[in-house]
């Protein structure tokens, strides 16, 4: 029996903010989500995954997040092994991570406000730099009126804004958005995606996984495509390309 | 600083837990609460039952009469030696004189005074009171088998049926008590489990953001016992308020029956069942969120 060949650790650019190197992930023994991905992610970058339903999008969103671990290969996401992380320390670890999803994910007992301090409260901000950071924040998506409001009282692309504006709180290195504008009508769409591209200008990293066509067609950022858990193409100002195309 | 503010920052989250999820707090606590009751009602019945048989066992007595010529030093020493056995609670000597005299009161009354002598010259005795009924035969055995003793006098009926009685309540009630207290543990687990689960994505929400398991769990171990304490702070003040009242009117409807109706006082029962019930309220609320939110962690 020969073990498996070693695979030589390649020298990581210093502006790389994330790293996947061969890695793989199988929830069954015989097909794998993700096959063999390696991507590399600089600082500043704004990319978008896409890929049909099944190719493995969410599974690598989740990889990123550290809430899967591969069954083979190697993540580094800001220096942090996400394959040997401790698991005291994975919040410490999401902490540089703003998340956003397509259903929100918002405490809906709360009202807009307090789910916003709440991020700032998990990292131990002191009270009075909450009160200036958060309504700081929901000016800068437009909410500075309705922090009071319920969650329930708001429409959905303000719930996704009071979701990004706890998302970039914390001022995460990079920003994850899954299908963030999957449940909102056009209009709303460019308003989100102008917001991301906006906190993108500002330094953050922003990495949007994303069906829709027309988004990725117009603002020609990098797409990532990926098809049954390979990445099959990956190019700066790319398009959305279907399986037909 | 920032620790001591998180903590408080926790605990207050605790507290309005139960406000924002009301219908959960109050259907958590009416389980809570509904079993406790039980709990308590059940050990009430039993340590007042328990405390009547007791009362009962403590009248039944054996007594020893003694041959003609055994002199009453004799006697006072079988005394003392009857007072070191384990099963005896009390001895006491009644004289000849002490005999007849009781014997005039309660019987003759007037009609005494024709007797110029007494007739209960050879009554001596000694009246034996067991700490443990059922241990009455073997005491009969010991005195029958002491030389100078005429004739051993008890009610082997009483005594037997009595401590028949204390031993099938005892085991009644420990088999009862022990299921009240499973099914209770059970509800009030399964109703903490219910309440944190449905809450899942508020757990998955707080670790996404990066939240400790400390800063997710603590809000939820904290507004649980709450729940616990308040759940079992209800049966006891029902039990304290409507005790009075029962025995009250027990006592009221069945005064002919005062010798044997003795009940407890509420005090009494609620040095052990006041901290049982909290800490089974408390208890399993800690424990229960403790493992529940601990298996909706791993995100």
């Amino acid at each position: 029996m020969f073990a498996p060949p070693r695979r030589r650790a390649r020298k990581v650019p210093p502006d790389e903010i994330i790293t996947l190197e061969h890695v793989s992930k199988s929830y069954t023994r015989n097909v794998p989500a993700l096959n063999d991905i390696n991507l590399h992610i600089r600082r500043g970058e704004f990319v978008f995954i896409v890929g049909d339903s099944g190719s493995g999008k969410s599974t690598l969103i989740k990889l990123l997040l550290r809430e899967l671990v591969p069954t083979e290969g190697r993540i580094t996401v800001m220096g942090y092994d996400l394959v040997r992380i401790r698991h005291g320390k994975i919040p410490k670890f999401r902490r540089n991570l703003g998340i956003v999803f397509q259903d929100f994910r918002l405490l809906k007992d709360r009202n807009v406000y307090e789910n916003v301090a709440f991020a700032q409260r998990i990292v131990q901000t002191p009270g009075r730099e909450i009160r200036k950071n958060v309504p700081a924040i929901l000016a800068t998506v437009g909410l500075a009126g309705k922090y009071k409001n319920k969650i329930r009282q708001l429409s959905g692309g303000e719930q996704q804004r009071v979701a990004l504006a706890r998302a970039l709180v914390n001022k995460p290195a990079i920003l994850l958005a899954d299908e963030p504008t999957g449940n909102l009508d056009p209009n709303i769409t460019w308003e989100i995606m102008r917001l991301l591209e906006k906190i993108n200008e500002n330094g953050t990293t922003v990495i949007v996984v994303t069906h829709n066509k027309e988004v990725v067609n117009v603002m020609k950022k990098r797409v990532v495509t990926l098809r049954r858990g390979v990445i099959v193409e990956d190019e700066e100002e790319g398009v959305y390309r279907d399986e037909e195309d | 600083m920032r620790r001591i503010s998180t903590f408080f920052y926790t605990i207050g989250q605790g507290f309005r837990g139960l406000t924002r999820n009301r219908w959960y707090t109050l259907a958590s606590i009416a389980t809570i609460a509904a079993c406790l009751f039980l709990f308590g009602l059940f050990y009430t019945i039993v340590m007042n039952f328990q405390n009547m048989v007791r009362a009962a066992e403590e009248g039944v007595s054996v007594t020893v009469f003694f041959n003609e010529g055994v002199t009453e030093e004799q006697i006072l020493a079988i005394q003392s030696a009857l007072e070191q056995r384990s099963e005896v609670r009390k001895v006491d000597y009644i004289s000849a004189d002490a005999a007849w005299e009781g014997f005039k009161e309660g019987y003759l009354g007037p009609y005494a005074d024709g007797f110029t002598e007494n007739p209960l010259i050879d009554s001596a005795n000694l009246q034996i009171y067991l700490s443990d009924v059922s241990m009455q035969p073997n005491l009969v055995t010991f005195l029958e088998s002491i030389d100078g003793v005429r004739e051993v006098n008890r009610s082997e009926v009483t005594a037997s049926t009595l401590s028949g009685v204390n031993r099938l309540v005892a085991y009644i009630s420990v088999a009862i008590i022990a299921i009240l207290f499973a099914v209770s543990i059970f509800l009030i687990s399964n109703t903490v489990t219910i309440g944190i689960s449905v809450r899942q994505d508020e757990i998955t929400i707080m670790k996404y953001i990066g939240a400790t398991d400390y800063f997710v769990r603590a809000p939820f171990v904290i507004e649980c016992m709450l729940i616990g304490l308040i759940g079992s702070a209800i049966p006891l003040a029902a039990l304290w308020f409507l005790y009075g009242q029962a025995t009250e009117f027990i006592g009221g409807r069945f005064s002919i029956l005062s010798n044997l109706l003795r009940f407890l006082p509420i005090e009494t029962i609620f040095e052990r069942l006041a901290p049982a019930t909290l800490i089974i309220g408390v208890g399993i609320g800690f424990l229960g969120s403790f493992v529940t939110v601990r298996r909706h962690l791993r995100v």
